[in-house]
């Protein structure tokens, strides 16, 4: 196949499971080779559902879906050879061993043994060591490492990951990011979702945006994120306030809890100096404060934003 | 990044699925053995040495060596269906079968690998039971071939069945009721301890209902040279089971019944 195709192209996917319910409204999505694209959006918006569809988990709707030019259904070898695929939840067989557990998934997948590739996986994972332990005893980080390991036993070219750190501490989130990262440089293109904002943020090149069923944007990562990272600042006050002083009218300031706080919802992007330009202006009318807070917006918040945009 | 062409047949994913499913065997090989062994010999010392004594002759055959095919069969078929059954059940129940669906294994490879699996598995054990019963009973086999390939036979419809009913169930429960309590209590009453024709009417005629008469019957006559129906009809009984479940295996495929949504 030659090398400017897409790697993944979605056309007009649609499903709706048996119980009626609507997962995707039709779809369309190119994902470019060697890029990492980020699925963003809350639970039940069909991020499993497309994964599932495209992997061959799921029956497809209506509409078309190619992976290196191959149709998933007539070419459903070719494509699958293609793809690994790492699932939300952690199901592992117990009693195997890691390294038997691999090289299940390398033959399964019809390519011929190669122990130098499973050693590297398992190495480039922090496995190696555990080769020889039954599965059973990994803690729930290893297995999921594991995942990734049995998904890129047959050397993908396409990789899905599903909520590769939801439940996971920051510290391991930071370690799966860089792996992630270290996969995409080997030439891998990554599709992964998330529901974290901050997680599409730092590692995708571009990002989807998809709630209910429907993909309302794809976009590059810092486009997106100018037009989306809106933030809060919330000014902890020494002494509460009866309304916003007037000097303050040009901000679209806001009281709460009783006068107590100052909040204040500027987009950075726009405005990059808003928390000290604020800051200042309260010490020059001698406001006091005790604390201050930044927040990303919700995103649940952005997302209503977004439908808003698009109707 | 240019790839060859994958083959037509995943031979190496199936026998990946094969292999895996012999270690699961294997890890439980013990408890597989030893189990039917056990009853066997206790069948064996009850029916072919207590009351068997008593009995004597059947069809010429002694009431001991009579019982073989039977007692081999009887293992046979609750092993390959439950196995079967627990083999594709476990992984939707866990989960893990989202790896092979998401393999480039079709679902006939898919069903060749397990079914396949589940039937060696049978296949070990009925022999093993036909050794273990030589220490009981003086044991001639006249048509060793067909003795075998019929087995075979016989092991792979079952596991078949028992694969459908994996796809099928939605408890634990599902998979245990098939080998339990229809096919155990269907062998009892389908001739592994009597000839049918030992039977007053009308209970012979209703055990010509039990299709599990018939498939005993051919195993019989691999065996002994003769069996309560003619050899072509247990055959045709057989095939007729194999084909109904290729055609419900069939149907699976092609809707991914409750491997797929
Ligand atoms: N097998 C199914 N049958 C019926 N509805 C389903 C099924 N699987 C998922 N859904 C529904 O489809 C929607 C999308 O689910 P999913 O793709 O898992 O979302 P996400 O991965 O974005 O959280 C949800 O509302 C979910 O309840
Ligand atoms: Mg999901």
């Amino acid at each position: 196949m030659s090398t400017d195709n897409p790697m993944l192209s979605i056309q007009g996917l649609t499903k709706t499971y048996a119980s009626g319910h609507v997962a995707l409204k039709p779809v369309d999505l190119e994902v470019r080779r060697g890029e990492i694209l980020a699925l963003l959006g809350p639970n039940g918006a069909g991020k499993t559902t497309l994964i599932s569809i495209v992997c061959g988990l799921v029956n497809p709707g209506e509409g078309r879906v190619l992976v290196d030019g191959h149709d998933i259904l007539a070419g459903y070898r070719e494509t699958r050879v293609r793809i690994g695929l790492v699932p939300q939840e952690l199901h592992t067989d117990m009693f195997e061993t890691v390294l038997d557990t691999v090289r299940f998934s390398r033959g399964l997948f019809g390519l011929k043994p190669d122990p130098d590739h499973l050693r590297r996986v398992l190495e480039d994972l922090s496995l190696w060591e555990k080769r020889d332990s039954r599965i059973m005893a990994l803690s729930g980080g290893m297995k999921r490492r594991l995942l990734i390991a049995k998904a890129l036993a047959h050397e993908p070219a396409l990789l899905f990951l599903d909520e590769p750190t939801a439940g996971v501490d920051v510290e391991l989130r930071r370690d799966m990011w860089g792996l992630i990262r270290r996969l995409r440089d080997q030439g891998m293109t990554i599709v992964l979702t998330t529901h974290y904002i901050e997680e599409a943020e730092e590692m995708a090149d571009r990002v989807g945006v998809i709630h209910k069923g429907e993909l309302l944007l794809v976009e590059e990562t810092a486009a997106l994120m100018k037009r989306l990272g809106r933030r809060t600042l919330r000014v902890h006050l020494a002494e509460p306030l009866e309304r916003v002083p007037d000097e303050l009218s040009d901000w679209s300031l806001e009281l709460e809890d009783g006068g107590m706080v100052l909040s204040l919802s500027f987009s950075p992007a726009e405005a990059p100096d808003s928390v000290p330009r604020l800051l200042r202006q309260l010490n020059q009318l001698d406001l006091g404060f005790a604390d201050i807070h930044t927040s990303q917006s919700s995103l649940e918040e952005i997302f209503v934003e977004l439908v808003r945009e698009q109707s | 990044m240019s790839r060859p062409a994958f083959p037509r047949f995943n031979t190496r994913g199936v026998w990946t699925l094969y292999h895996f499913e012999m270690m699961r065997f294997r890890r439980t090989l013990w408890q597989s053995v030893v189990a039917p062994v056990l009853t066997t010999i206790l069948y064996f010392v009850v029916f072919g040495a207590a009351i068997g004594s008593r009995i004597g002759e059947i069809d010429g055959v002694a009431y001991g060596a009579f019982i073989v095919p039977g007692l081999i069969l009887l293992t046979v078929f609750t092993q390959s269906l439950s196995n079967a059954a627990f083999g594709i059940y476990m992984p939707r129940f866990s989960g893990t079968i989202y790896e092979t669906l998401s393999a480039p294994v079709s679902f006939f490879e898919l069903i060749l690998a397990y079914v396949g699996a589940a039937a060696t598995k049978s296949v070990i054990l009925g022999l093993i039971i036909l050794f273990t019963a030589r220490w009981f009973a003086p044991i001639d086999i006249a048509y060793p071939l067909l003795m075998l390939s019929y087995l075979v036979l016989v092991a792979f419809a079952f596991s078949l069945t028992g694969f459908i009913i994996g796809i099928i169930a939605e408890g634990f429960e599902a998979l245990q009721f098939v080998p339990m309590l229809l096919v155990t209590p269907l062998t009892f009453l389908g001739g592994v301890f009597y000839s049918i024709d030992m039977l007053p009417e009308p209970w012979r005629a209703i055990s010509l209902f039990n299709p599990i008469v018939y498939i005993v019957s051919g195993f019989r006559y691999s065996f002994h040279g003769s069996g309560d129906v003619s050899l072509w009809i247990s055959l045709g009984t057989l095939l007729g089971l194999i084909t109904l479940c290729l055609a419900i295996a069939a149907r699976i495929i092609h809707t991914g019944y409750r491997l797929k949504q």
